[in-house]
């Protein structure tokens, strides 16, 4: 109870400098939480576009972005052959740009695809879709900032579609995206009988080993991944998910210097004091104990004010009509434990050269001086 | 007249603290402080340091109760050559008590507080120290303030307090370093009457720096020191 009250006391007396230390854990969890929740969300929503309906993403073999990979069609015309294989859906990925959107996610798809068949249709017909071989589909978000509704040609890129339906999709991709009929995607996008993907569907769950291996032998150009795995091995992703971590690393590392900071005018301040525990038979350990005890009391009351600020931050951007759909303001418990973990981490890193300093004073000179 | 001590025993009593040949220097040995300093107190004595300033008794006193090592010699508490950190931590938690000109406690915390840290040091089980601060502030009259903070408390209190603290671990020796030194006479006289008084109780061995000679005629002995160099007085 003393050693706590010894604690304390200190980081009361300096209220000003305490909640400068704290402030800085805080903004840092709470920046590293945003980012990262933002970008794991982006990620999700991109791993549950690949795995719509399906269990096996099939790509071309060491390609750096899924934007680049070639399926040939007639290779997923005979994986739709095989006996495992309940469907076999080509997607072909493409970025186009209308007047005032420089970037709008274009899915090239067949009829049958999940992505038409499941979304509530807001306007239009599902069945439509591909009949029209120029006819496009919007999602709600892409139909309002393109202003289009059922029926309105709409300019993307050099030329202009028809839209024959507005579908709404939980997905802030999708909902942002287009949908074209495959053909005309392969020719707007200039890869004629490729696709980007085959999406898989298996009738049997435990075939998927068996279908990686006739993938592989009949194809050596592509790669069968199951949806966990490609998420784990995706260059794409495995970068998103390191720049996260490495810019809320950062901003730990800035609160840890700050908490630093904070300890070490904490030790230099009472240098007299820690020198009256030592002579009162307080061991080394005993007073580096009470400097991270510090550190770990303004890291923790920083990392849990930091969630609060970072979930309120998510929520608010999930708020913010540009961002609908694409923030995901589930707060993953893994994050939040390794967000509070780091942080933890972080202040008591900030603790050890000052506590190396107070357990170094040498009380009889810190008592002859004063 | 005073003589160059040398190192005489008492038979009927058992030495507490010796210090033998101890030089101290600082500063890279610009400044030299002790010059081959003999000392000896019995357990149950009470001893006065007397010199002018700068003579050596503070840093005689740090070397004593271990908050310092010597350049040169030896200090042996209690028979126990005070060399080892282990040693050192024993020596503070158990064997020496130490009272300083300024008072030394911590402000922010009570009374009750400041006297529990030597405890807290100790690992001390809690009912066993409540009773021993519960029994001290009794004999030093400050049960009415055991919750005070220290800031509200008048300097005799505040080196009764003070006192207290360097008693809590039970220590058989208590080191102090011109303990009436910033009170007033009349506290001054109040507050030595009280460290003779517990130290008697307590069976203690007390070495005392103090510039006051009549305080210090009340101690079983006076050593006088000069130059870094101890003579006995009486």
């Amino acid at each position: 109870m003393i050693f706590f009250r010894l604690i304390l006391t200190n980081l009361r007396r300096h209220r000003v400098r305490t909640s400068i230390g704290v402030a800085g854990i805080a903004f840092s969890v709470a920046a590293m939480l945003t980012v990262v929740t933002i970008l794991q969300g982006a990620i999700g929503m991109f791993e549950r576009i690949l795995s719509n309906d399906s269990e096996i993403i099939v790509f071309e073999r060491n390609v750096s972005d899924l934007f680049f990979s070639c399926v040939p069609d007639d290779a997923v015309a005979q994986m739709n052959q095989m006996s495992m294989v309940q469907h076999a859906h080509p997607v072909l990925f493409g970025i186009v740009s209308s007047a005032d959107h420089p970037i709008i996610t274009c899915f090239g798809v067949i009829a049958a695809d999940a992505r038409i068949r499941n979304p509530e249709w807001r306007a239009g017909n599902r069945d439509d879709f591909g009949k029209n071989i120029r006819g496009v589909a919007l999602g709600e978000r892409a139909a309002e900032f393109l202003k289009a509704r059922v029926g309105d040609e709409v300019p993307i890129g050099r030329e202009t579609f028809p839209v024959i339906g507005i579908l709404k999709t939980a997905n802030g991709f999708e909902d942002g995206g287009v949908f074209m009929p495959l053909a005309t995607a392969q020719q707007f996008f200039h890869k004629e009988g490729v696709a980007s993907v085959a999406t898989i569907k298996l009738k049997n769950k435990d075939d998927k080993a068996a279908f990686k291996q006739a993938v592989a032998e009949k194809y050596p150009t592509l790669i069968a991944l199951e949806n966990a795995d490609f998420s784990r091995s995706y260059s794409q992703f495995k970068i998103l998910k390191a720049t996260a971590w490495a810019v809320g690393c950062c901003g730990l590392i800035l609160g840890g210097l700050g908490v630093a900071n904070t300890m070490i005018m904490s030790v230099f301040t009472r240098i007299r004091e820690i020198a009256i525990l030592r002579v009162n038979g307080f061991s080394s350990a005993q007073i580096a104990g009470i400097i991270f005890g510090e550190s770990a009391l303004v890291s923790v009351v920083g990392a849990i004010l930091g969630l609060m600020i970072g979930a309120l931050v998510i929520v608010a951007l999930k708020f913010v009509p540009m961002l609908h759909g694409y923030v995901d303001a589930s707060l993953h418990p893994m994050v939040i434990l390794a967000v509070v973990g780091l942080a933890c981490v972080t202040g008591i890193a900030g603790a050890l050269y000052p506590a190396f300093y107070a357990m170094r004073i040498r009380p009889v000179e810190a008592l002859r001086f004063e | 007249m005073i003589t160059a001590m040398s190192l005489t025993s008492q038979p009927d009593k058992p030495i507490s603290l010796r210090a033998q040949n101890v030089w101290k220097s600082y500063d890279d040995n610009a400044v030299s402080v002790l010059n081959g300093v003999d000392f000896q107190a019995f357990t149950g004595e009470t001893v006065a340091l007397c010199g002018p300033s700068g003579c050596g008794k503070s840093t005689l006193l740090h070397l004593l109760g271990g908050l310092d090592e010597p350049d040169h010699g030896e200090i042996c508490v209690n028979g126990i050559a005070s060399r080892r950190s282990g040693d050192l931590l024993r020596l503070l938690r158990h064997e020496v008590g130490f009272v300083f000109q300024l008072h030394n406690l911590i402000p922010d915390l009570t009374l009750a507080e400041n006297c529990l840290i030597p405890i807290v040091a100790a690992g001390i089980k809690r009912p066993e120290a409540h009773a021993r601060l519960t029994q001290l502030v009794e004999r030093t009259g400050l049960t009415h303030r055991v919750h005070h903070r220290i800031q509200k408390l008048s300097g005799g209190e505040r080196q009764r307090t003070a006192l207290c603290r360097a008693l809590m671990n039970r220590p058989r020796i208590l080191l102090a370093d011109e303990p009436t030194g910033s009170l007033d006479d009349r506290t001054r006289s109040q507050i030595f009457e009280l460290l003779l008084e517990l130290v008697a109780n307590e069976g203690l061995t007390l070495v005392m720096a103090t510039h006051d000679r009549e305080l210090a005629e009340r101690c079983d002995r006076v050593v006088v020191m000069k130059d870094g160099k101890v003579y006995e007085s009486t």
